[in-house]
Formats: structure tokens, sequence, C-alpha cells
């Protein structure tokens, strides 16, 4: 390396690195009082073709519906009538009782791998109700909510996470990288934002055919970092694509704080701005807000007025990943400290306050719930589990990788078939 | 596409109106017939709209088909792929255009995790029947950024189609299966030889495409199966497979030479017609490899270890390959990079002396 320049030679300042700390650490007291939350019902509903600088405020502020009270306030109350309201929360307490479970079949062996989306269901539950049954959803690896609140049957959901004779993509993808086109749910990569320019194709696809199906996609906050978000948020703009980009702002990325993608500079959704993109930024643990504000944008896509980028304000409450301790890296306060407070727990007491529920219905419905999980599991364990000898037969291994199979894999099918029998003998019966 | 009743082979296009055309024209023909036959094939790419292409492949297609099916794009590649793998799941059929090859490793993910992989990943719920199209190779002083040749990188993918025309005639037919293909193809397009065959000898005039055989385009459909080669020239003493520009050097060395070689135009990498090579070089017993691009871990090594796994005891001599040389491709010295005849000469020497 050269030598550096030394500044009192050059008369010019010497320069410093700045590399992003979060405020807390393993032990540090958490405190989130700076942290301006704003007041749920203040933050004005534009109209849903408005030009984006015109709402530009609503990209730094935090759009909330739900009160202190328990009440809904405000003009993004999307006034859904109790039962929507029931069935919200029943989706959303279906998929914690879903990802208890799943957790702790892979810690017991079953599966290799899984993960929680505990704190943000509304992000994926609450908005995804707001879009059509048959808009397109490119989402993350966090958004299981949409597939509970789309009716994708649970049974579907445990095979592909055992990867078993049953797993509906053939035991070839990691758990949880589901994939259904019955409902309109993109096929999950794994890597990242890749999704991002994909649901904007489709969206400027539909848009080409004069349809009238809109795409939606869910990407983290970290992954905006990636180029993918970024010809994404271009696309989007330039060819005015009806669609809905979601940025999940669980403020962790593994164990990278937001800061690692910009976010002590601005708000993930001033991004959009500087795109010409109308941008929401949304309390995520407010079920109405993440309701309403998919459906202002829902709406905006579907009248031609264009995409907008929605950032959902919230918290990842567990870790990363079942490969992941996030007691390594954050302070084990912060959850309990997170000043919006837990998305289950809110919508819950959001209907006991307006008399539409009570407690013992919310008891008996998470019993429900977690013996649907439990007796599911058990039908899909008859299905196999990881590693236990039920899965699809070999030769599937080859097929789909071309729509035929070509000479070398037809070989390399013999060749795996071969080294079956020479490793179990030509007794054992296999696919 | 590939069910419809007026489908047509090699064979039956024989039979149409004999017309003479370039490899630009070709393409853009094949372009303009998918774009009528089908609905669903959108075009998208840096300057292919109203422009029509930075080497006029596109031309005339906006005007004729309209904004929404043929249009320009953001410089983006990742773009570009991210967006028509959307496209694809929606269910159309996107031929986007990577201005240079050069240009497509930002796209390069979308290629390789998601086209590719798509049908795989969701056991056929989704797939990516994209045709991939980028003019490739030197010999056009393109410099480092406009003269690679980066095919190996696409035949290591599983789930990769990779197609390689080298005549008019080909360009057009294989340009339409790939576009009927329901897999994801990467379609490169030699350009040193869209106005005409390259015979290597640099200096001398370039010689138009109408003087050559496989300029006779027929006007309608027709279309030349993914995974079949071309038997160039029937020969006896050595095989030949190359792919693109080198088969027409190659063929003007060995013409020059008086070689009686048998040279094989690969066409389509993968899926590779192994039969047509295992039984050349049964018949020759001796094979060269040309291609333009590096050498290690090109698609010779790739040859080379296929021919000699399957071919051994047939072999007279050892397999040899003619490729670029391991450098960036340089811009003054192009012609010294380049796989020319010296080079080619030398090696058909050496496998005819052993």
């Amino acid at each position: 390396m050269a030598e550096p320049a030394n500044p009192a030679d050059t008369n010019r300042p010497a320069l410093a690195l700045h590399v992003p700390e979060p405020k807390y650490r393993p032990g540090d007291k958490a405190d989130f009082s700076h942290i301006d939350a704003g007041s749920p019902g203040a933050q004005p509903r534009p109209d849903e073709s408005c030009h984006p600088s015109q709402m530009a405020d609503l990209a730094y502020g935090l759009v909330r519906v739900l009160g202190d009270d328990h009440q809904a306030h405000g003009p993004w109350n999307p006034r859904l009538d109790p039962e929507t309201l029931r069935t919200m929360l029943g989706h959303m307490a279906m998929v914690r009782a879903f990802d208890e479970r799943m957790f702790r079949g892979q810690r017991q062996g079953k599966t290799s791998f899984y993960m929680k989306c505990t704190g943000e269901e509304a992000t994926s539950i609450a908005s995804s109700m707001a879009l059509a049954s048959d808009d397109m959803v490119f989402p993350s690896y966090r958004q299981q909510g949409i597939l509970i609140a789309r009716g994708y049957p649970m049974l579907d959901m445990i095979n592909q996470i055992y990867s078993n004779r049953a797993d509906k993509l053939k035991g070839r993808q990691l758990p949880i990288m589901y994939s259904s086109r019955e409902h309109s749910f993109f096929s999950i990569s794994g890597n990242l934002a890749t999704q991002t320019p994909q649901a904007v194709g489709w969206a400027m696809a539909s848009a080409i055919k004069g349809d009238s199906r809109i795409a939606a996609t869910w990407v983290g906050e970290g992954s905006t970092a990636e180029g993918d978000f970024h010809a994404a948020c271009t696309f989007a703009a330039v060819y005015n694509a009806p669609v809905i980009l979601n940025v999940i702002n669980n403020q962790w990325a593994i164990s990278s704080f937001s800061g690692f993608a910009g976010g002590e500079r601005t708000t993930f959704a001033a991004r959009g701005l500087g795109y010409g993109i109308a941008a929401l930024r949304v309390d995520g643990n407010d079920a109405l807000a993440c309701y309403a504000a998919a459906q202002w944008a829902a709406n905006r896509a579907r009248g031609n007025h264009g995409p907008t980028l929605i950032e959902y304000f919230t918290y990842r409450a567990e870790g990363h990943s079942t490969s992941d301790d996030p007691s390594g890296y954050r302070s084990a306060q912060e959850r309990e400290e997170w000043p919006l407070g837990d998305p289950v727990m809110r919508l819950k007491k959001h209907l006991i306050a307006i008399g539409e529920w009570d407690l013992d219905r919310q008891a008996a419905m998470d019993i429900e719930c977690a013996e649907l999980v439990k007796a599911t599991t058990k039908e899909a364990e008859k299905n196999g589990i990881l590693g236990h000898g039920l899965h699809h037969p070999f030769h599937t291994m080859f097929e789909d990788v071309f729509e035929e199979l070509p000479w070398h894999l037809e070989e390399q099918a013999d060749q795996a078939i071969r080294e079956r029998i020479t490793k179990f003998g030509s007794e054992r019966p296999f696919g | 596409m590939s069910e419809s009743p007026d489908t047509m082979t090699e064979a039956t296009a024989a039979n149409l109106p004999e017309r003479r055309i370039n490899m630009i024209e070709a393409i853009n023909e094949a372009l303009d017939i998918m774009l009528t036959r089908d609905p669903d094939v959108i075009i998208m790419g840096e300057d292919v709209g109203y422009f029509g292409g930075v080497f006029r492949a596109t031309a005339g297609l906006q005007a004729k088909h309209g904004k929404t099916r043929v249009f320009d794009t953001p410089i983006s590649e990742c773009g570009i792929i991210g967006a028509a793998v959307g496209m694809g799941a929606y269910g159309l059929r996107p031929v986007p255009e990577i201005q240079f090859a050069d240009y497509i490793y930002p796209g390069l993910d979308q290629l390789i995790s998601e086209a590719a992989r798509l049908r795989y990943r969701s056991a056929g719920d989704y797939i990516a029947p994209l045709t991939v199209r980028s003019p490739f190779g030197g010999g056009i002083f393109g410099g480092q950024t406009h003269s690679q040749s980066p095919e190996a990188l696409f035949t290591h993918v599983s789930g990769l189609k990779t197609v390689i025309p080298s005549t008019p005639y080909d360009a057009k037919g294989l340009l339409i299966a790939a576009i009927e293909d329901n897999d994801p193809v990467i379609f490169f397009e030699p350009k040193r030889i869209y106005n005409g065959p390259f015979s290597g000898y640099y200096g001398k005039p370039v010689e138009p495409w109408k003087k050559h055989p496989d300029s006779v385009v027929p006007e309608g459909y027709y279309r030349i199966p993914l995974g079949k080669a071309r038997h160039v020239r029937e020969g006896e003493a050595l095989t030949v497979l190359a792919y693109g520009t080198m088969v027409h050097v190659t063929e003007a060395v060995c013409k020059a030479k008086g070689i009686d070689a048998d040279i094989l135009d690969l066409r389509t990498l993968v899926p590779l017609d192994i039969q047509a090579i295992e039984a050349s070089v049964e018949k020759t017993g001796r094979c060269l490899i040309v291609h333009e691009a590096t050498r290690t871990s090109g698609f010779g090594a790739e040859l080379s270890a296929l021919v000699t796994e399957r071919c051994f005891y047939h072999l007279e001599a050892p397999v040899e390959r003619v490729t670029g040389f391991d450098t960036p491709y340089p811009h003054s010295l192009e012609w010294a990079y380049f796989p020319g005849p010296v080079r080619i000469g030398e090696a058909i020497d050496k496998l005819l002396s052993e």
C-alpha cells in the first residue's frame, strides 16, 4: 500500500471512516425514547392519485391507527367490520402457533431449518388481506402469514418444511421457501431482493396485457441495499408499474442493525421519494395501519397511478432463524422495550375495546390454533420428516432442471441410482 | 407454440422461396415472426425500441408491433433479467436483449439463481421461458468490454441452455426455437459475422453473407431444434468442434491447408449433441476444438474431457484445443489475441503429425 498523505504535510484534515454501531449490545439497557412514533390518527391520508411529492412527509412520519386506548383513530382507519378483524386476529394467532411448533420441530430434529415471523405478523397478514386473492405476491422468507391468510393448506406447508415424500416442491428447497401458483404466491428464492424486480416485471406484464391484477413484493430493510431493489424501484418508476414494494424494517438483518442498510441517515420509505415513487411509513405492529396502507397502495396501483413503497416499521422479536442466537449481538431487553408493542396483542385489545371479543374467546382460539397445528403436524409426519428416508423418488432430483431430461442428466441419474444400489443393495426398493 | 399445426421442420423449410440475407436481418425476421405469431412474446433492452438496437437487430419492430411489446429499458441488466423472470411467471415469453455479452454480468444472479432454477425450485409451478439475446465475441476492435465470449459461465449453470448460431439460416431457425423453448436460453450472437462470414484473415476485405450458401433464408417460420449440431463439412482427417465465428475461421484454414476435416458446428452447447461428436471422432480419430473464449475452464475443456472419456480408444492423438489467451481481450493487440489461422494451423499440424 502507498504511504498515506500526512494531514500535517498537506494542510488537509485527516479523514475518518464511520462504521455504524447499534445503540445497544448484550447487557445494555435498551431505551427507545429517541424513536418519534407520532400519534395514532395524526397522519393525513392523501388521495390515492396524488403526486408522490405532495405526500413526501408520509415517508418520514409513521402512519398509525390503533391508539393506547385501543381504539382506531384518524383518516387511515380502514373501518373494517368486526368479522374481518376477527379473521385477521385468527390468522395472526395461527401463524404464531405455527411458528412455535415448527421452531420446536427443528429443535427436535424433524427438519434442518426454520424462520419465525414473531412480531411481524401484521406486515404480511394485514397487508395481504388488503389485496385481492389473485393479486400476485413475491414474498421474501418471512411472509408465511400470506399463505395462512390465503388459505394455503397448512399440511402442505409442513410437508415442505419436512422435505418429505408429500412435499409439493419435491424436497428440493430449504424449509419455508414455499411456492404456490394456485395461491398467486411466487416461489421464494432464498437469495435476497431478487424477487423485487421480478414483482415489477410481473406487474409490467399485467399492464402490458391490460389485466386488472397487481403485484406486491416484500423485502427486508437490510436487503434494500441489494442492487436488485434499486433496479426494481427504477423499473417501477419508469413504467409506472402497478406494484407495491413492501420494505419490512424489522431493525435487524441477522446481526447487522438497520444502520448497515443506511437506516441511520434517513427512513427506508424515503428511498421511494428519490425515484418519484409514492412512499408510506407505517407502524408495522398496528394491523389496521398495515391494512390501510396496503389498501391505499393497491387502490393507487389499480387506478394506474403507479407504484408505492411502504416501509413497515416493526421489530424482529426472535432470532433471524433457527441457526441464529440474537443474544450474541443485541440487548435482550429490546423486545420488551419496543415502543410499538406486539401486533397480536394490540389487535386483540382493540377487538375487546370495541366489544367484539373477550378473553375467553381468545383463550379458546389460542387452544384451537395450537391443536390444529399439532394435529396437522402429526398428519404431516406420516409422510416423513427430513432425513428419515421418506423422500421423493431418486429420479426426481434430475427432473425439472429442464422441461425435458437431456442425455447428460439421464446419465447422471443412472449413476445416482447405481450408487444407491451399491450403498443399500438391490433388495431395497428405490425410486 | 411448439404444438402449432403449422410448425415446420428444416426439411419443409427448404421448399420456401429463396432469398439471401445477413445474420442481423435473419435475427430481425425471427423476432418479427415470433412477435406476430405469439402475443405473449415481448422484446425489451437498452436502445431496442424506437432506435432498433445498436446493431439494428430490432429495427422496425416497435413501429410494427407497438410500444408495449418492443421497448427500451433502463441501463440495468439486473433489472432487465429480473423483470423478464417476473414477466415469464406471468405467462409472457420475454426476449430481452443485453447490448453486449460483456454487459451481462450485473444480470447474472437473476439468470443463475433465478431463471435457471425457477422450474426446479418450484417443482414446475413457475417457469422462466426467456431468451436472452446478446452479441458476443471479438474481432471488431471492441476492446476488453465489447469482445468477450463468456459462454462457459452459462454452460456451467444447471438449467440454462446456451445457443450460438454461425449462419443467417441457423440464426433464424435457432432463435425461433429458443423463443418457443420453455427453458431459459442464452442466445449469443457472434457479432463479427453479423454482416459476413469471417475467414480469420483479417487483412482481406470482408466478404458479405450473400456469397455464402447459408445466407439463403426462407421468409416464413421454421425452427432448428436445439441440441443438434450441424455438419459443416464431411471429412476423414480430423474432427473440428467449433461454434460461432470460429466455424468459419477453422473452415477457411482447413481449406487453405487442403485438410480433409470433418467440421461440426455445435450450434447448441447445452444441450450438447454428443452423438454427432462421438460419431465424428470415432471416424477420424483426431479432434481439434476451437473457441475464441479464454482457455482455462473454457467450454473446450468440457469438450476435451468428453471426447477423451467417450472416444479414448478411437483417438490417434491427444485432443487439441485452440482458444483465446487467458488475458482480457486487448484492443491494439486484438489480432495477436484472436485464435486465427496461425494458431489453428499449428494445432492441425500437430494433430496430424502424431
